[in-house]
């Protein structure tokens, strides 16, 4: 949902003028908008190959059963079906899962989620391949499902891993510490379903070397590859993903549970097959943001000085284990907060359940602890009488202070500039110049929504989130860059996911080399990674392996100039393809300098290293961390609980802004994104059944349900280990909008709101 | 697919092909056909009888078409004529499913949460059902939705008979969220000022649109007909929850005589509709 939104804006906002914008700093359009905007850019549900099957999936219908047997000899049977493939026909490992390997490409002998794959066809027509998958006999014996995440420590293992993902105890300082004040809360966070706006697709052809190519909308490619060579049993070389352009991704894409099938069945058939998921495939198919369970118990001293939490947190890291250890990291290292907490007791649990698998979605880990810990200030405040930003202030965090996990935050850390540039901002004027029945209150136009009871209320909220891998995880990535005649190239296996990644190695270029067209090469597993297309990685680290590739091209490309002249190439610049000297006694062109040769270059960038968290959760874990203030302005309807959200001001830590067009869309999609966890968006799963896997009951915000969004302050304070001095954008704004809603909700309303999404009960307000 | 360009064309055309299923708007029917739950044999398109997409004066009534699109009912020239039918045409959905969706559709389908169904419920309307050879008759919207009278085979609604009340009308519905959602609960509401009576109907909440009559009676009584129509504020308060109550009830009392408590979720719809009816009041007597 959000790069569309990203490319259309910046299309927008840079109408074509003479002299193009270009370099860093500016807004450089998408060189894709227009394609996007006029529905001619090619996805992988466009694409078609000759002698073209079609495959379905097989989903379990149950979430916790036995299997007693699969038959599929009527499906095989069928005219036009040219392959079926079950477990049987897994040649490689049949546990492939990436993060923790866990997840079977198909079920076998137990499913452990309603959507699990079981069986996969080919036919020759997408209905005679999906009545063939459900003509597959499987017989099942019913088990109780696990559901309850509470219940998970003493059920029965649903795997032979256990129900336990990991636990993190973390011990931060003196545990007999207590405050004059404590407050207590119990806070639940729903399921939110990233729900992309386009759905799964892929096409996957067979290669005469007994390889595969897979035509994916991949976030992470090599990843992928690695996975699908390993469930293939085949050698990492001949399994080639190539990169369709993403239709938006907001967590990882594309799904295994339909990737590893559409290879096998291209393998076993020697044809083409293409799949193209229904939403509600799609709903089953690809995992959720992490339901989460938190126990908070805050002191403070008589003035609001934090002086201990304690918190237990628990995600539900539903049948597999994907990447919940990351997003259990998360949780419990920013489980306090942008604040200065000197004592902090934090446990952390994942656990396994018979509930849809949960995986990474932006702010994982970080957006749940962060709509408690707000909560949690929100208490203070009202028991000690205080405003709610002026306790937040009182406590927030600055560069050099120290986090539970031990690790000092040594980046920029401007949380109490952000707090203060959100709250003094002018708050949106009432209506009450314009007539009533153009107002629009809760409940939207036309809508039940009555004046007398509408409340107004305003909320903080402060976030946090990390960048890049945690933990230890290996971050690199390789660029190459190539100049010839004039024109640039660059090569980056870093994936455009709507991020804006291809227009910012394009900026990069243009501002070392001084040339105008630079192209960005599609991405495939031919070039050398650059890792999953998340957590801001590609403005990091992608981004720096780009800057120096081309300085690298720069170095050559003016070294031999230098030497003529006696000068070092620092003293050259270039500037619309022309090279001048800083006395001005040297001018060429860049075409008269490149003499007709081909300039070539290939850099790495890998950040600093960072450390697993121990036993007792402490440890430099993060390469990097990115701050946001929001205020939410919200109307309640007080009696039907209806919530519209006026205006969301955001003041964002961003170190450098590269691209100020593309960052406000970045921001704008983040925010709205966590309006929907807000308020709308839940993936209700009653006994690991998943309801309403669609559009119309899951439901996403419009634009109705937007609100303005205001950018009051983007504090441009250099991070100085991040290339450019840049941080990523996209994340903190959904860590820290549902916080500031509830907040505001919390305010208009004077009713605790400890659940997301907030639901019409919880914003009514009764006489009683 | 055939397109007829008559009614009695349509209803021919179903006639001769039993299994073929009339498609209008398409926007429930398209739905149920792409998630594989529904394959007609054959579809028989509405979309070329141009005498049931407008509308018509009859002894003071309107004969409304039942191929009239939502975006169409939300017109002002419409809604001067049946304000509480418009208003709930322009909540029914975004524009796209406005453009496509038909009044006749959305009684056809008769989903709980139609929007159209508790205005036509309060409006006591009655369909003109098409039958073969030129066959006309009349059913009640409610009896149609009640399943006291069904369609039989090869029929069609082809019109929907609405009294013209001149007097305001209502229509609200809760969704829980600002941009176009399906209804929670919703309340139609009209004041028939000739027969000195009001009538509500409340929607989403059952199978049907549920008509809370004995809060109806009581609470026109109340209303100063020959005073600007008006009525103590306090009785609109009462009139929300007769009606609320009537609609949800209680539980029924247990062994010993005592009423076990609603469920959270429950009570918070009765207070939901509650709080719709007493607005809905409210406006149509301001």
């Amino acid at each position: 949902m959000s790069n569309e939104a990203a490319t259309v804006q910046t299309a927008e906002a840079a109408p074509e003028e003479e002299a193009a914008p270009r370099g860093l700093g500016v807004s450089l359009p998408a060189a894709d908008a227009r394609a996007k905007t006029e529905g001619t850019f090619p996805y992988a549900a466009d694409l078609w190959a000759e002698g073209l099957l079609w495959a379905a999936v097989l989903r379990s219908p149950h979430p916790h059963a036995r299997i007693t047997s699969i038959d599929t000899t009527h499906a095989r049977e069928m005219p036009g079906v040219r392959a079926v493939v079950t477990h049987e026909d897994v040649p490689g490992t049949p546990v492939p899962g990436r993060g923790k390997a866990d997840r079977p490409v198909f079920a076998s002998e137990i499913v452990r989620h309603h959507g699990e794959p079981l069986a996969a066809v080919a036919a020759d027509h997408p209905d005679t391949a999906r009545m063939a998958a459900a003509a597959v006999i499987v017989e099942y014996e019913v088990l109780d499902p696990v559901t309850d995440p509470e219940q998970a420590f003493e059920a029965e293992p649903l795997h032979p891993d256990g129900n336990l993902i990991r636990h993190i105890p973390l011990r931060h300082g003196d545990a007999e510490a207590v405050g004059e004040v404590v407050v207590e809360g119990l806070y639940r966070i729903g399921r939110q379903d990233p729900a992309p706006i386009g759905a799964e697709a892929g096409l996957a052809v067979p290669r005469p070397d007994g390889g595969v190519e897979l035509y994916l909308a991949s976030t992470d490619p090599h990843g992928d590859r690695d996975t699908a060579a390993a469930a293939f049993g085949l050698q990492q070389d001949q399994v080639k993903i190539v990169v369709t352009g993403v239709p938006g991704a907001t967590a990882d894409r594309e799904d295994q549970s339909f990737q590893l099938p559409l290879g096998l069945l291209a393998l076993k058939t020697g044809c083409p097959v293409k799949l193209a998921a229904t939403r509600e495939e799609s709903f089953l198919g690809h995992t959720h943001r992490h339901p989460t369970l938190l126990r908070y118990r805050h002191h403070a001293d008589a003035e609001g000085k934090l002086v201990k939490v304690e918190a237990q947190i628990l995600l539900d890291a539903g049948a597999y284990a994907g990447t919940s250890s990351d997003a259990l990291a998360a949780a419990v290292a920013f489980a306090c907060g942008p604040y200065v907490v000197p004592n902090a007791f934090i446990e952390g649990w994942a656990v396994r359940t018979n509930n849809p698998p949960s995986g990474h979605v932006r702010g994982e880990g970080a957006m749940q602890v962060c709509a408690a810990y707000e909560a949690q200030m929100d208490k203070l405040a009202k028991k000690l009488g205080l405003d709610p930003a002026e306790v937040r202030l009182r406590n927030v965090m600055a560069t050099g202070d120290v986090l539970p996990t031990g690790q000092t935050v040594t980046c920029p850390a401007p949380v109490a500039e952000l707090l203060e540039a959100v709250r003094d901002f002018p708050l949106p004027p009432l209506p009450k110049d314009t007539p009533e029945d153009e107002w629009l209150l809760p409940g939207g136009p036309e809508g039940a929504g009555e004046p007398a009871a509408v409340r107004r209320g305003v909320g903080y909220g402060l976030g946090m989130v990390h960048m890049l891998g945690a933990e230890g995880a290996d971050e690199v990535s390789t660029a190459t860059v190539r100049v010839q005649n004039g024109v640039a190239t660059v090569l980056c296996a870093a994936v455009e996911t709507g991020q804006g990644f291809s227009t910012l190695a394009r900026q990069i270029v243009q501002e070392t080399l001084g040339i105008d067209e630079v192209h960005v090469v599609p991405v495939d597993t031919d070039q050398p990674p650059a890792g999953a297309g998340c957590r801001g990685r590609h403005t990091w680290v992608s981004g720096g392996a780009v800057e120096r590739a081309a300085k690298m091209v720069r170095t050559q490309l003016l070294q031999p100039l230098a030497h003529k002249f006696g000068m070092s190439t620092e003293l050259l610049q270039i500037t619309d393809g022309k090279i001048t000297s800083y006395d001005g006694v040297l001018s060429t062109t860049v075409t008269e300098a490149m003499d007709g040769k081909e300039l070539w270059a290939t850099a790495q960038c890998r950040p600093h290293p960072t450390e697993p968290l121990d036993d007792a959760g402490q440890g430099d874990a993060f390469v990097g961390i990115s701050f946001c203030a929001i205020r939410a302005v919200v109307d309640v309807d007080i009696e039907l609980g209806s919530v519209r959200v006026v205006e969301l001001a955001v003041a964002q830590d961003v170190g450098r802004v590269l691209n100020p067009a593309q960052l406000a869309a970045r921001i704008e999609a983040g925010v709205t994104q966590g309006l929907g966890a807000a308020l709308t968006e839940n993936l209700r799963t009653p006994r690991g059944l998943i309801r309403h896997p669609d559009l119309t009951g899951y439901a996403l915000p419009t634009a109705l349900d937007a609100p303005d969004i205001r950018i009051v302050k983007l504090v441009e304070e250099r991070d100085v280990v991040a290339p450019f001095g840049a941080k990523a954008v996209s994340a903190v704004p959904v860590v820290t909008s549902p916080a500031a809603i509830a907040s505001a909700v919390r305010a208009a309303t004077g009713r605790p709101v400890n659940r997301l999404p907030i639901r019409p009960q919880a914003a009514v307000v009764t006489g009683n | 697919m055939t397109l007829p360009t008559t009614l009695d064309e349509a209803v021919a055309a179903l006639t001769a092909m039993p299994a073929a299923v009339p498609v209008a708007g398409g926007t429930d029917l398209m739905a149920a056909v792409n998630s594989g739950q529904l394959r007609p044999a054959a579809l028989v398109g509405l979309g070329k009888i141009s005498e049931i997409r407008g509308w018509q004066y009859l002894d003071g009534h309107a004969l409304l078409g039942a191929g009239l699109t939502h975006a169409r009912m939300g017109r002002p020239d419409f809604a001067a004529l049946i304000p509480a039918l418009a208003a709930a045409a322009r909540a029914a959905g975004p524009p796209h499913i406005r453009n496509a969706g038909t009044l006749g559709g959305n009684i056809a389908s008769a989903a709980p949460t139609g929007d159209a169904l508790p205005v036509l419920a309060a409006l006591e309307a009655t369909l003109i059902v098409a039958g073969t050879g030129g066959a006309r008759r009349e059913v009640p919207v409610s009896h149609l939705l009640a399943g006291m009278d069904v369609l039989r085979p090869g029929e069609l609604i082809g019109y929907v008979r609405v009294p013209l009340l001149h007097a305001p009308q209502v229509f609200l519905k809760a969704t829980g969220r600002t941009g176009p959602g399906r209804a929670v609960a919703s309340v139609a509401l009209v004041l028939d000022p000739a027969r000195r009576g009001v009538r509500c109907a409340v929607g989403a909440i059952a199978p049907m649109p549920l008509r809370p009559l004995d809060a109806e009676q009581w609470v026109a009584q109340l209303i100063d007909w020959d005073n600007n129509r008006a009525i103590v504020p306090e009785a609109l308060s009462a009139f929300g929850e007769y009606v609320a109550a009537a609609c949800i009830p209680d539980a029924a009392p247990g062994e010993d005589g005592t009423v076990p408590p609603l469920p959270p979720a429950v009570l918070h719809l009765r207070r939901t509709v509650a709080a719709l009816a007493r607005r809905a009041l409210g406006r149509a007597l301001s």
